[in-house]
């Protein structure tokens, strides 16, 4: 039925250097947040945290009334029962099938009998669209079908919170929908609290209900998606809409030289962007964390960019960069 | 188990005082992180259920890895052998003795040192490279979400693999060695095999095999081990598991030799010697 994650000051070093810093942020029952942010700013780091395989320096993760990182091993492993995670590349064992490979979790925790670990490891090889693959090598089958069957393990204890590091990762852009779609939908069926870990602000921008940007060496913000979509703060203007004008440069963070330079040019920040409508589950029904659209812009008296929240607007944020004058069209 | 200041020295000088205080603690964290990960397989070794089939798997791959350079390599080792002895015996006029000097030169430290050379550059590596490309797949961690610990799973069953299989190797290379010397000494160099066995029989003795064999137990835990640590605690994508491959080796070799030195030494202390 989904649960409360609760982060509270967590910092994490390596070596003395710190990956991020005094993050706090609440993933919300049966809700889709996702966690955005650029290449190596933690975010694996950060799930890793989450489910207690790394040790944070300081800070909690409440889960109900238990604290992860100060709880015995035994304890533990039984908080990890609560935990789905789909690792950036599936993480299969590359020893066993397919079918092995969803149904270890079971045969490992379960008493259940071999046909009723078929019937559950069919049906949920069939909700991730891989049926009749039960006998394929990890190695043999392509990295989106690696993820979708590493999600097919992850759902097989039907787990209350399900990590995604990077789900859209290497996938092409029709993969990427499908699988944005099946997590849609998977919420909606199970109605598990999730959390997306991604450096895509397409997935970013459509899917969650709240959005959390990793930058930095902290979370620079963590809200509802309209909250911020429609946010001036140049950070996370700059990177939910993949524009070049703002805080963050090629190597990490310009320096005020460069801010400078470009404010005394007077670059303009282009406008914001109209908010895409979210990503509905496909059979039309709500889910049941969802929210109107534009309720949480109408609560809060702020305007959306305009044209938001139309259902037949482009759903990529990309298009809003330079490049929609320098995209050819193509006949087709 | 980076032996040495951690990489950056910016690292170690922000790292609680000045540059040496932050070596000596990294290098102190390594060591002990290395210690924890021995205590844990050990104790792993212990935990019910075995795993059987990972065991039997793993025997048969390392074998599989390992027996034809074993043999390989002990054909040459022992004709070398022979060969110095049988040169430095005629020599100082002990040619009668060359069958016995060279089958314990064999048994005693060309057998294990093989065995070393072979578990640590075939057998190590192998489980290395294995464990460290789960590690960076990300089976591992997967593995302890879905709670199972790795290191009773994976590790303790590979620790019994190469200890089993270390042993078996130093007898093959006996074998093989012994065969080679003989061979080399009763077919080139003129000595009637009758000397060979008589001498042997003199001075050679029970405790010698299993000295070697001992060793050869210790090499075989010794070299999964570390190989397991250096897989397991790979990053940095498929040049880290690279690197850990190659330090595990290295890293091997030096604990090998190290360990082949003090039971030696022991042995020594510990086994009276036949005439003397
Ligand atoms: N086990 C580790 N030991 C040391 N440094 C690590 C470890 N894991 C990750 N890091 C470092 O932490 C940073 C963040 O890594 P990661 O979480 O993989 O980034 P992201 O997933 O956001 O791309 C990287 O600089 C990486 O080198
Ligand atoms: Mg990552």
């Amino acid at each position: 039925m989904g649960v409360e994650v609760r982060v509270e000051g967590l910092t994490k070093s390596f070596g003395g250097h710190p990956v991020w810093a005094d993050v706090s942020l609440t993933l919300p029952t049966g809700e889709i947040s996702v966690l955005l942010g650029p290449s190596g700013t933690g975010k694996s780091v950060f799930l890793k945290t989450l489910i207690g395989l790394l040790k944070p320096d300081r800070g909690s993760i409440w889960i109900s009334d238990r604290d992860l990182p100060r709880l015995s091993e035994r304890d533990l492993y039984e908080v990890r029962r609560l935990f789905g995670v789909l690792f950036q590349d599936g993480a299969l064992f590359g020893s066993m099938t397919l079918y092995d490979n969803v149904a270890f979790p079971l045969r490992e925790h379960t008493r259940k009998s071999e046909s009723e670990i078929r019937s559950i490891v069919s049906e949920k090889l069939e909700m991730v669209g891989l049926t009749g693959a039960e006998k394929k090598l990890p190695g043999e089958i392509s990295g989106g079908m690696r993820k979708r069957a590493g999600l097919a393990r992850a759902l097989v204890l039907d787990p209350e919170i399900i990590l995604f590091d990077e789900p859209d990762s290497g996938l092409d852009p029709v993969r990427t929908a499908y699988l944005n779609q099946l997590i849609v939908d998977l919420n909606q069926q199970t109605d598990a609290t999730f959390l997306i870990v991604t450096h895509d602000i397409n997935t970013a921008r459509t899917v969650p209900d709240n959005i959390g940007l990793l930058y930095h060496r902290h979370l620079a913000m963590f809200g509802p998606r309209e909250m911020l979509l429609s946010s001036e703060e140049p950070v996370v203007r700059q990177f939910l809409n993949a524009q070049r004008v703002g805080p963050i440069g090629m190597a990490e963070e310009k320096d005020a030289d460069e801010l400078e330079a470009e404010a005394a040019a007077g670059v303009e920040l282009p406008p914001l962007p109209p908010i895409p409508p979210q990503l509905p589950p496909s059979n039309g029904l709500p889910r049941r964390a969802q929210r109107p659209a534009g309720q949480w812009c109408r609560e809060n008296g702020v305007v959306p960019p305009p044209g938001s929240f139309e259902t037949n607007m482009p759903s990529t944020g990309r298009h809003s960069v330079e490049n929609t004058h320098e995209l050819p069209v193509v006949a087709s | 188990m980076s032996v040495g200041p951690p990489a950056n020295p910016e690292v170690a000088r922000k790292h609680r005082g000045g540059p040496v205080v932050g070596y000596a603690t990294e290098g102190l964290r390594i060591y002990g992180n290395f210690f924890a990960f021995c205590l844990d397989a050990l104790r792993g070794l212990f935990r019910r259920p075995f795993q059987v089939r990972e065991f039997i798997q793993q025997a048969w791959f390392i074998s599989s890895v390992s027996i034809l350079p074993a043999a390989l390599v002990s054909i040459p080792f022992g004709a070398v052998i022979a060969l110095q002895l049988g040169s430095l015996t005629r020599q100082i006029g002990a040619q009668s003795f060359t069958g016995a000097a060279s089958v314990i030169a064999i048994v005693r430290e060309a057998g294990p040192i093989v065995t070393a050379l072979i578990v640590a550059g075939a057998a190590g590596s192998a489980i290395c490279a294995d464990l460290g490309a789960r590690k960076i797949r990300e089976e591992l961690d997967a593995m302890e979400v879905l709670g199972i610990d790795p290191i009773h799973r994976l590790v303790a069953p590979r620790v019994v693999a190469s200890m089993l299989i270390a042993v078996l190797l130093n007898g093959l290379v006996n074998v093989v060695g012994v065969a080679g010397g003989y061979t080399f000494n009763v077919m080139m160099q003129g000595g009637t095999p009758g000397a060979y066995l008589a001498s042997f029989q003199a001075l050679g003795q029970l405790p010698d095999l299993i000295a070697g064999e001992v060793k050869a137990l210790l090499f075989g835990a010794i070299a999964a081990i570390v190989a397991s640590y250096k897989g397991m605690t790979a990053k940095g994508g498929p040049k880290g598991v690279g690197d850990a491959v190659n330090q595990s080796v290295v890293i091997t070799f030096m604990l090998l030799f190290a360990v082949n030195f003090v039971v030696t030494a022991i042995y020594f202390q510990v086994v009276p010697q036949k005439g003397s």
